[in-house]
Order: structure tokens, then sequence, then C-alpha cells
């Protein structure tokens, strides 16, 4: 990685609209050079428009694109220093692996392209394959051609649609770490497209979730997980247990809330929510943050620590830890992931129990939100321009 | 019995070779008798075998030249029609406009128009225009009805190609010209050559259209169908079987080549 900014993706006000539906909303985002930046979003959030409109295949409505200190919004795709791996790579059919990588060289009049083309299918580990015709080599190593394709170009920026979307789970998670590579090796800045929140958060320095055509959190993996903004992101990344409550009284650094006759604290720094005495936010907290205990233990429980009593309606054992689903007075159907460390026999379905966990660990959104924005339903079938 | 289940285990085979005998028999008969050696004028009984005719394939008066013209306006009516047609199938791929859906369902109306109807009317519109009736007026209308069938072949080609292909070559530094030679074109190939080789078929062989519009030229169906009025020379049947032969020819030379480039693959 290198600190100069003429590989920096300026985006101001950028925005898209076809007719009278709104793809992307005025946008403002910065891609340092040389990280790994991932757009996040279930499919039709904008973020594939957005990444066409960085490649110039797509006409922004308003606003700029900056690479560098060079204004490209007017460019077509073939002049802009950038390059794109396609989502289901589209690959030449009529040629072969060489000449598919060698595409970009030879259009730029460069004659003596055989080194630069063994080296880069090397680094796809594809020198085996430069004479076959792309329908015969497998999903991942086609995936893999896309990148040499157009990382061999030396772009200043790298765009990725859904790149491993056609993969199946195993070789999805190999891409992954193999993109990670490259990109580390090569240090070229990667613009990531992805609905995969796993996949996201895998490679991705920095991740920009998007819904709706706006950009509703931007952040490292581990803060956009740790202190969600809002209840779209605490859902899509991860799941969240969503709790409403009411602004008790404030105590330090603290908040304490009023929740199904209990109180909760919360620190106000993990707040993203106005809390005037009287209103309304809602409390979330990760499965896996919470611990167990049986009801008949509560006595054992630390002072200190958030509760909520509950009885277990359904659980199960998945190795690395048993996942229940806790029925409560505060939320119908709290989640929490235990460790599978010393397993109590009680914790079965039906048996009362009090769940607890450090007021640390809990995060405050705005009330005034959908509670079940962003909670993955079935996936619709992708390939539909997201 | 066992003759039985190998009658069930080969029966489409057999009926596809059957089928295979009852396209190709005219064929065979053709050849046949283009080493005959007829009697009379007429070249329809088998006599005795010879092969005067092959020896001297122009020795009928007026029939190599009518084959020279039949085979010059096929060319330029292949050529006129591809071209024309390959670019109205991108436009009605490609592009949205307004009569899209009329120009769609237009093109296939010579196509589904009886050929003696289109002959009548295309000699009208040619005698109100006070046009001269010859090589040209026969090269129009060629090219005419051969448009719908270009169109339709490379339509299928085409619609089936990914316009990520193009946007890729984009993305790739070629402009739009590059984009249109190296890719576009290249994949779209199949569709144009298929569509250019039955506008050369049937612009070779058509005669109502031909006969209607042709003024004093004659093609060399023309040829045929008024010889077969007087006698029927033995040159016919050579010029037909070395038709089929070129024919044959470039389709055992694709396969080759086919097959050679699938082994270099594997």
């Amino acid at each position: 990685m290198t600190n100069d900014s003429s590989g920096d993706v300026r985006l101001s006000g950028i925005s898209k609209t076809y007719g009278a539906f709104t793809a992307v909303h005025p946008l403002d985002l910065t891609v340092p050079q040389g990280s790994f930046f991932a757009l996040l979003g279930a499919s039709g959030c904008g973020k594939t428009t957005t990444l066409r409109m960085i490649a110039g295949l797509e006409e922004p409505s308003s606003g700029t694109v900056f690479l560098g200190d060079q204004e490209v919004t007017n460019l077509p795709p073939y002049k802009r220093p950038v390059n794109t791996v396609f989502q289901s790579y589209a690959l030449f059919p009529h040629l072969d692996i060489f000449e598919n990588v060698a595409f970009g060289l030879r259009r730029r009049g460069i004659k003596s392209v055989k080194k630069q083309v063994e080296d880069m299918l090397e680094l796809v580990q594809l020198g085996e394959q430069a004479r076959k015709k792309p329908h015969q080599l497998s999903g991942g190593q086609q995936q893999r051609v896309a990148v040499a394709r157009a990382l061999i170009n030396h772009p200043k920026v790298l765009l990725l649609d859904e790149p491993l979307g056609a993969l199946d789970l195993k070789l999805r998670r190999q891409m992954q770490l193999e993109l990670k590579r490259i990109q580390t090796e090569v240090g070229i800045t990667f613009i990531h497209v992805t609905h995969d929140q796993e996949e996201a958060m895998t490679m991705a320095d920095t991740v920009a979730v998007m819904n709706a055509g706006r950009v509703e959190q931007l952040g490292s993996p581990a803060d956009l997980y740790e202190n969600p903004n809002t209840t779209f992101v605490a859902n899509f990344l991860g799941t969240s247990n969503l709790i409403e409550a009411a602004v008790d009284s404030k105590s330090g650094d603290d908040i304490v809330l009023q929740a199904g006759g209990g109180k909760l604290v919360l620190p106000q720094a993990r707040c993203s929510a106005p809390t005037a005495t009287g209103g309304k936010v809602l409390v979330g907290i990760r499965p896996e943050k919470i611990s167990l205990t049986h009801a008949d233990d509560a006595g054992e429980i630390p002072e200190g620590r958030n509760r909520i009593t509950g009885k277990i309606a359904d659980s199960s054992f998945i190795g690395v830890s048993t996942q229940y689903v806790i029925d409560s007075a505060v939320c119908p159907e709290f989640e929490v992931y235990s460790q599978n460390i010393d397993r109590d026999a009680r914790l079965t379905p039906g048996a009362d129990v009090v769940l607890h966990w450090s007021p640390a660990h809990t995060f405050g959104l705005d009330a005034a939100q959908d509670i079940d924005a962003g909670v993955e339903t079935v996936e619709p079938e992708e390939g539909v321009a997201a | 019995m066992a003759f039985v289940r190998w009658l069930k285990r080969h029966l489409v085979v057999i009926a596809g070779l059957l089928t295979l005998g009852y396209l190709l028999l005219p064929n065979v008969i053709v050849t046949v008798f283009s080493f005959n050696k007829p009697k009379g004028r007429f070249n329809y009984e088998w006599q005795q075998f010879s092969t005067d005719a092959w020896r001297d394939p122009c020795g009928v008066a007026d029939m190599c030249g009518s084959l020279s013209i039949s085979l010059q306006i096929a060319v330029w009516a292949t050529i006129g029609a591809t071209v024309l047609g390959t670019m109205i199938a991108f436009a009605l791929v490609r592009y949205r406009f307004r009569a899209r859906g009329a120009v769609n369902s237009l093109i296939f109306l010579p196509m589904a128009m009886p050929e003696v109807v289109m002959a009548a009317s295309l000699l009208t519109l040619f005698l109100n225009m006070g046009a001269q009736l010859g090589f040209w007026t026969i090269l129009i209308a060629h090219i005419m009805f051969c448009l719908s069938f270009v169109v339709t072949a490379v339509k299928a080609r085409v619609m089936s190609m990914d316009p990520r292909l193009e946007q890729a070559a984009q993305d790739l530094y070629a402009g739009p010209a590059q984009t249109f030679l190296r890719v576009t074109l290249p994949i779209a190939a199949p569709g144009i050559a298929a569509g250019a080789l039955l506008a050369f078929a049937l612009s070779f062989d058509d005669f109502i259209i031909t006969n209607f519009n042709a003024g004093s030229t004659v093609t060399f169906p023309m040829f045929v169908w008024g010889s077969a009025q007087r006698g029927t020379p033995v040159q016919i049947n050579v010029i037909g079987t070395a038709m089929f032969l070129v024919a044959v020819l470039f389709v055992l030379a694709g396969m080759v080549i086919g097959n050679r480039r699938n082994k270099q693959k594997a």
C-alpha cells in the first residue's frame, strides 16, 4: 500500500435515475488508494449501478467521478484506467485464454505481450490452460481468467461485480482468500460489489453497506458489526436482537432504559439515536454476546449486567455452538449463540432462563426505523442487475 | 426374436438412413444421368455410360453464359442481403425505436407471401417506374427476398449474445470500432454465415421471381426450364452434379476444420 492519493476514487454527489426510479441517491464516497473496498447490499440497492458508473458503463444523472486528480465523469469506458471483473465473467468465447488475457494490452497497441500474459497466468495459476477456450474451464478457473484479464492492464482501480456469485460455497471461500492474496500482492485498489455479508467482511478493509440507493453506513467490518447505526445494518450484517425500550434516566456516561418492567444499561457513546428522557430507542445486542443461565442459578449472575428473563423455545446444536431461541416478554424471538464449553443439561426447550450480558456490548438505535429492515429473507435469484 | 430385438435397438438409425436416402435419391439420379448418352434430345432414359458431357460442360449454346449470370447475381445478392440484413438484425435486437415491433413482424412478410404474387407485383413496380428489366432488376428483387432470411438467421444469433461481452471489450480499451471488429462480429459470424449461405442458395435457384423480372436476361434456372421444353442436354446434369459436389466439399472442409480445432483444444 502506498500513501499517495493518485489512485483514490472520489465520487461526489453521484446519482442515477431511470425515469421516476432512483437507483442511486446522490452519494459521496472516497475509496483510498490500495484499499480493498466492498459495496455490500441486497440486490436492487444500487451497488452495481454505482460500480458501473465508476467503470463508465453507466452515465451518472448527476455528480462527478474522480480517479486521483483526473475527472473521468464524461470519459467512455475504454478511456478510463479502470478494469472490471464482470458477474459471470464475460470472457470472450471466440478467443482462447491467452488472447482473452492479452486483449487489453493488444488494444493499447502493445506488441510483445507474451511475457506479460504468461506471468499473469502464472499469478492466477492457469499457465497450463493458455490455449484452451473459456468454455473448457471450470467456473473457478474462468473466474481467475477474468481477474487476470483485468489485472494485466495495471488499472488504477479493479472493479469486481459479484465475482464469486456463480461459484459453489467451498470454491467461493477459496477464491475469497485467493483474491485477497492477489490484492495484497499487486497493491491495486479493489472495489468489490457483493450481496454476501460474510464475503464482504472476510475480504474488505472497508465496507459500505448500501440500502435503497443510499450508503447506510461505512466502516471497517468489525466497526460495522459492533456498532451498527441503523436497523438495516444491524440485521443485514449478522443477526441482532432488537428490543424496544424507553429512556428512563441518565447516569454518568450511561443511559438507563426501561423495557418490559426491567432495566437495561446502554453506554451513551454506543447510541446513535436521540435520547431524551421518555423517548424510545431500540436496544440491540448480538446473539453471541449473551450468556444464558438457568433461572435456578440467577443469584450467581454478577451485578451490573443487563438481564432479561425468558423461556427456551427452541435449541439447535451445531457443533461449535448451540443456538437458542428464547421467548421473553420484551422480544418474542431472542436469539442466543452459546459456545459449547460447559454445557448445562438443564438448558432444554421449556426451561426458564436468565439472559445477561455486559452493558458495553449493548448498542442503541433510533426507534423510528423499521425494526425488521435488512432481515434476510429468501435471497432472490441473483444475476438480476442489482 | 434376435432380429426383432436388433430392429428395436436400431430403429431410429434405420429411420434416419431411410430418410436420408429419400433426401439424396434425386441427387443420385442427377449424377447418374450426367454420365448418360441419350439417343434423342431428352435425357430421361438410361442408354449407355459416357463422359462426353463432363469433358465438354459448356458444349450447349448459351448454357454457361446463363450459369455465369446466375453466379454473378447470387454473389452480389448474397453480399447485398447479408450486409443490409445484418444491420437490420442488429438494429432490431439492440435498439429500442418506435416502429420496432412493426418492423419485426413486417420483416417476415416476404417469406410468407406466395412467390408468384411477389413476382407479379415486382414486375408492376418496375414497369411503372420505367426500369429496364434485366440483370439489375433481378438483383434488386433477389436482395429483397433474401433479406428476410438473413435477418432471421442473424437475429437469432445476436439475441443470444451477452451484451456484457461488448461492455467487457470497452472496459478493456477497445473503442466502438475495435469492439465491433474484435468481439461483436466474430461472435455473430456463424449467424451471418448461415444467412449468407441461405441467401446464396435462394438466389441461385430462384425461378419464379426471376422469370417475371428478367426481361431478355436468362439465368441458369430459366435456361433449364426453357430447354426442358425442347430437350434436356446432359450438361445440365453435369452442372447440377458439380454444384452438389462443391456444396459437399464445403461441408466436409467445415467439418475437418472444426474437428481439428476441437482436437487442438483437448
